[in-house]
C-alpha cells in the first residue's frame, strides 16, 4: 500500500507542474500589460516605469518568468495583491479554511443523505421510494446551486424568518450564542451544496449497487443463508465503491465550482468570493494564484480518491 | 449485430430506437417540455410584444400582472420578454458549446482509438489533465484575461458569445473524446473492419463509414447532456456577473439581477431560475432516455 500511495503521490506533481504551465501561458499569452493601471497611469513617467518593469522582471523572456513564478509559489511566496500592500499568500490563508470547512461540511452532508438513500433506491427497485428517489436525483443535479441558493435565502430568510441572510465573516466564537449564530449561518451554505452533491452522489450509488446486485457471488451470499443485511454490508457495498469512488474523482472539479457558486450566493468570505472579487478589482496576482490553488485542490482530492481506491480494490495496488 | 448492415437495417435500429425512447414516460415529457421551450424562445420575441429593453422606471419591480405578466426588473423591463429572449442566449450558447466539445472530441477520440500507439498515450494523458483542471475558475481566468481583446475583434457580444462556447468546448470534451476512443478500440478489431480493410479501403473510409457511425449513440447522449451542462455553465458565468454584457438578458445574468431584490420582488428569481431548471431537467431527461434507447445492450423489453 505505501508504495502504491507514493507512486500515486509521484503522478500528482507532473500533473501539477503541467497545470502550472497552462496556466502561465494563458497569462503570458494575454494581451494587455501586466503593470495594469500602473502602465497607463500619467504620474509615472517612462523612466520609473521602465524601472518597475526591471524591477518586477518583466523585461525577461516569459519563461524564466515562470520559472521564478514556481520557484517562488514552491516557497509559499505567491507575490503582492495590486490593490492592497498584502502578500497573496496571507489573502488566500485567511480564506481557503472557510472553503475547505464549507466544502467537507457539505460533502459529509451528502455521503449521509446519498449513502443510505442510494442503496435502499437500488435494493427496492421500481418501487415508489426508488421513483421518488430517482425523481429527486434528477430535480437536485438539474437546479444550478445559485437558484437554490436564492430560493433558499427566500425561503428561510425571507418568509420563514429562521436563518440570516447573509454570512457574517466577522462572528467569532465566544459563547454559546455565536456559537448558535455560527451555526445558523453555516446551514444554508452546507445545505445547498451538500444537497446538490446528494443527488450526484445518490446517482453514482444507486446505479454501481444495481450493477453489484446481479454479480454471482451475491446469489452465493444469499444462498448459503446470509441475511440480506449482511450481504448488502459486506460484500455488494465494498464492490460498488469501487466505481463510486472512481466516479467521484472525476467529479472533483464539480464539487469547488459549486463552493465557489454557493460563496458567492451567501457571501462566505471563502476562496471563491476572493476570487470574484479579485476578477472585480482586475488584481491579476491574486486571480492567477487562486486558479492555481484551486488546481492543486483537485489534484490532492484525486489523489485522496486514488488512495481510497488502491484501499478498495487490493488488485490496482499491484 | 451484422456487420455492415444494409440501409433498411440500420433504419430498423433506429426505429427500435425510437419505439424504445417512447416507452420511456418521463423521456418523451421531457422532449415535449424541451420543444415547447424551443418554440418559446424562437416565436416568443416576434409574437410577444413588449420590448426586452424598454426602461419604464415607474413600473420598477412590479409584481406579475397582466400588463407584465412576470412582472419587471428592477429598470421596469418586461421579465417575460427578457426571458424569452434570454433563452435564445442560453441556448444558442448551448448548442454551439456542445458542437465544440463533440467535435474536438470525437476527434481526439477517432485520433486516439484509430492509430493507437504513441499518439493514443499522449492524447489520453492530455485527456487526464484536462479532467483535473479546476473549470470554474479556469474559466473566469481566461475570460478575465481575454475579455477586452475579444470586445475589440469582435464586438462586446458576438466577441464574448465565441470566446465562451469555445471555452465551455474546449474544457469538456474529454467524455466524447474518452467514448469515441473506447468505441473504436472494441470496434476496429471486429470482423467487418477486417474485411473492409482487407478490401483495400482508405482509413478515412474506414472511420467515417463504418466506425464512427457505430458509436453515434453514445455521442448523442453526451451531446444532449452537454447542452444541459454548457446552458449551466453560461448561466453559472452570468451569474457572477462576469458574462455576456449586461444589457444583453440572460438567465443567468437576471439571477444577478434579482439578487439584490430578494425581498422585495422574489418574481425576479423564480422565473428565470425555473427557466433553467426546466430547460436543463427536460434536457437530462431526453439524454437519460436516449442513454437506454440506443444502448444496444439494454435489451430490455
Amino acid at each position: 500500500m505505501l508504495r502504491y500511495a507514493l507512486k500515486q503521490a509521484l503522478i500528482a506533481i507532473p500533473t501539477l507542474i503541467a497545470i502550472s504551465i497552462i496556466l502561465y501561458t494563458i497569462l503570458a499569452l494575454a494581451p494587455g500589460d501586466p503593470l495594469g493601471e500602473l502602465a497607463s497611469s500619467p504620474s509615472l513617467t517612462p523612466d520609473v516605469r521602465e524601472n518597475v518593469r526591471r524591477a518586477l522582471g518583466l523585461d525577461q523572456p516569459a519563461y524564466i518568468r515562470y520559472f521564478k513564478w514556481a520557484g517562488s509559489f514552491v516557497t509559499g511566496n505567491m507575490g503582492y495583491s495590486f490593490v492592497s500592500p498584502v502578500p497573496v499568500s496571507s489573502l488566500i490563508l485567511q480564506r481557503l479554511p472557510t472553503t475547505l470547512w464549507v466544502v467537507g461540511l457539505a460533502y459529509l452532508l451528502a455521503i449521509a443523505i446519498a449513502f443510505p438513500l442510494g442503496i435502499l433506491s437500488a435494493l427496492k427497485r421500481y418501487s415508489l421510494l426508488d421513483q421518488v428517489v430517482t425523481t429527486l436525483t434528477f430535480v437536485g443535479f438539474s437546479i444550478p446551486t445559485f437558484f437554490t441558493g436564492l430560493l433558499f435565502i427566500i425561503l428561510f430568510s425571507v418568509w420563514l424568518g429562521w436563518l440570516p441572510f447573509i454570512y457574517d465573516s466577522t462572528l467569532q466564537i465566544r459563547n454559546f450564542s455565536s456559537l448558535l449564530a455560527q451555526v445558523k449561518q453555516s446551514i444554508m451554505p452546507i445545505a445547498v451544496l451538500g444537497l446538490f452533491q446528494a443527488a450526484v452522489l445518490m446517482r453514482y450509488i444507486r446505479t454501481a449497487v444495481i450493477e453489484e446486485l446481479g454479480a454471482d457471488y451475491v446469489r452465493t451470499a444469499y444462498a448459503k443463508g446470509l441475511t440480506g443485511w449482511a450481504v448488502v454490508n459486506r460484500h455488494v457495498l465494498r464492490n460498488a465503491l469501487i466505481p463510486v469512488v472512481t466516479l467521484i474523482a472525476l467529479d472533483i472539479p464539480t464539487i469547488f465550482t459549486g463552493a465557489l457558486v454557493t460563496e458567492q450566493v451567501f457571501r462566505v468570505p471563502g476562496l471563491g468570493s476572493l476570487l470574484i472579487d479579485s476578477i472585480g478589482r482586475s488584481d491579476t496576482p491574486v486571480i492567477m494564484s487562486i486558479t492555481f490553488i484551486y488546481a492543486i485542490l483537485v489534484v490532492l482530492f484525486n489523489l485522496v480518491a486514488d488512495l481510497l481506491y488502491g484501499l478498495l480494490d487490493p488488485r490496482i495496488r499491484y | 449485430m451484422t456487420s455492415a448492415p444494409p440501409p433498411n437495417l440500420k433504419l430498423a435500429r433506429w426505429r427500435t430506437a425510437w419505439a424504445r425512447f417512447c416507452r420511456d414516460r418521463m423521456a418523451v415529457l421531457g422532449g415535449l417540455i424541451l420543444l415547447l421551450i424551443l418554440v418559446a424562445v424562437l416565436l416568443g420575441p416576434v409574437i410577444y410584444p413588449i420590448s426586452y429593453s424598454e426602461i419604464d422606471v415607474t413600473q420598477a419591480t412590479a409584481p406579475p400582472s397582466w400588463a407584465h405578466p412576470l412582472g419587471t426588473n428592477a429598470l421596469g423591463q418586461d421579465q417575460l420578454a427578457r426571458i424569452l429572449w434570454g433563452g435564445r442566449v442560453s441556448v444558442a450558447v448551448g448548442i454551439t458549446a456542445m458542437l465544440v466539445s463533440i467535435s474536438v472530441g470525437v476527434l481526439v477520440g477517432t485520433l486516439s482509438g484509430f492509430y493507437g500507439g504513441i499518439i493514443d498515450q499522449g492524447l489520453m494523458r492530455l485527456t487526464d489533465l484536462f479532467l483535473s483542471l479546476p473549470q470554474l475558475p479556469l474559466l473566469l481566468l481566461v475570460i478575465y484575461l481575454f475579455r477586452e481583446p475579444v470586445r475589440a475583434i469582435a464586438g462586446p457580444e458576438i466577441g464574448i458569445f465565441l470566446l465562451i462556447i469555445l471555452l465551455i468546448g474546449g474544457l469538456t470534451w474529454m467524455t466524447p473524446a474518452r467514448l469515441v476512443r473506447a468505441g473504436f478500440l472494441t470496434l476496429k478489431q471486429r470482423d467487418f473492419v477486417t474485411a473492409v480493410r482487407a478490401l483495400g479501403a482508405q482509413p478515412s473510409r474506414i472511420i467515417w463509414g463504418h466506425i464512427l457511425p457505430n458509436v453515434i449513440g453514445p455521442v448523442t447522449v453526451a451531446a444532449t447532456l452537454g447542452v444541459g451542462n454548457a446552458i449551466i455553465t453560461e448561466s453559472t458565468l452570468s451569474f457572477l456577473g462576469i458574462g455576456f454584457p449586461p444589457d444583453v438578458p440572460t438567465w443567468g445574468r437576471m439571477l444577478f439581477d434579482a439578487q439584490n431584490y430578494l425581498v422585495s420582488a422574489p418574481h425576479m428569481v423564480i422565473f428565470p431560475g425555473l427557466a433553467i431548471f426546466f430547460t436543463v431537467l427536460s434536457i437530462n431527461y431526453v439524454g437519460d432516455g436516449l442513454r437506454d434507447a440506443l444502448d444496444p445492450q439494454s435489451n430490455r423489453p
